[in-house]
């Protein structure tokens, strides 16, 4: 997928948030990642990688944890959390449901060094 | 020096999301449908779009927005039709973003009924990005094959129609409409189907009224 580019986006955000808090250095990010988002954690990693040098967060570790895919059925209204997509509702069977979690990506947290 | 824990929970795609939201209400306060056309390079995106824009210039108002890695060739391909076309040459982005988008609105004549965006012919990276659209169409040509629903499941979730295209080539390859709608509506029961030969010029009037509708939909909404 276009990893590069979220990664951007991604240090945006943190460059923002460490001089909000006035960080000296930014130690650890935590990204959540949904099975539907089409990132690959792998991708992020290398492009993190890449991106990190001569930021605030060059030393940065980067931790990318799963988030699980959750369905509620149009039908039945059960709610459903499994962690890989699924294309029906496991309690009626209906293929009517609304994915409440599992596209999105986000940056979850920050670790920073202050004074 | 001392360690401190930041809890953000900001979505990466948030700013796009955000510009996305605009142009949307934007386009929609001024009566414009807004409909992204994605799927892999080769599956006839402009080759309808120069169907529509053959039957929708002479009542007036459209306009298309081209996106590719390099060339004005689209564009150009849309002009030659008589209908205003902008060219965005990502330079090597695999996908648009909102943000391209907003940057070449303000050229476009406010007064138009519909906006149609041809992605850059990539079946994955562009459903990530909505772009202001009202209608995003997902398109799969007979060649590519009819099992690529649940290969691509995103570009087929976040779609609203699915069109196939190149039916002409039904007889000469082995790819099945039906097979393919079917894998195509258990991952997304809402996609409205459509067939289309851009060379016989066939399914494309079925196409423009439902846009219509949509864009009726949208007034009525508005």
């Amino acid at each position: 997928m276009h990893e590069l580019s979220l990664i951007a986006s991604l240090f945006e955000i943190v460059v923002e948030k460490a001089s909000e808090h006035k960080a000296r250095e930014v130690t650890l990010v935590t990204i959540k990642v949904g099975p539907l988002s089409g990132v690959v954690p792998e991708l992020l990693e290398s492009a993190f990688e890449m991106y990190k040098k001569e930021t605030i967060a060059g030393r940065a570790r980067l931790v990318v944890e799963p988030l699980p895919f959750i369905i509620r059925c149009r039908a039945c209204a059960a709610e459903t959390s499994r962690d890989n997509p699924i294309s029906a509702c496991p309690a009626c069977g209906s293929a009517d449901f609304v994915i409440v979690q599992g596209t999105e990506v986000y940056l979850d947290k920050l670790e920073l060094e202050t004074d | 020096m001392t360690k401190k824990d930041v809890i953000v929970r900001e979505d990466l795609l948030g700013t796009n999301k955000q510009i996305a939201a605009e142009i949307r209400e934007a386009l929609g306060k001024r009566g414009i449908l807004g409909v992204n056309f994605l799927s892999s390079p080769g599956a006839g995106k402009t080759s309808l779009l120069e169907r529509i824009s053959e039957r929708l210039r002479g009542e007036g108002r459209i306009a298309v927005i081209e996106g590719d890695i390099e060339t004005e060739r689209d564009a150009e391909r849309i002009r030659a039709k008589g209908v205003p076309a902008w060219q965005i040459t990502t330079g090597g982005a695999c996908h648009l973003e909102a943000k391209m988008i907003a940057k070449v609105l303000p050229e476009i004549d406010p007064a138009i009924d519909f906006l149609f965006i041809e992605n850059v012919g990539n079946l994955v990276c562009p459903a990530g990005y909505e772009l202001g659209e009202h209608v995003r169409c997902v398109l799969l040509s007979a060649p590519e094959g009819d099992d690529k629903p649940k290969k691509y499941p995103k570009a087929f979730t976040t779609s609203d129609v699915l069109i196939l295209t190149k039916s002409d080539l039904y007889p000469h390859v082995p790819f099945d409409p039906d097979r393919a709608a079917k894998e195509a509506l258990e991952l997304n029961p809402r996609l409205k189907v459509f067939i289309t030969s851009a060379v016989r010029d066939e399914g494309i009037d079925a196409l423009i009224a439902f846009f219509r509708e949509s864009r009726a939909a949208l007034i009525r909404h508005a």
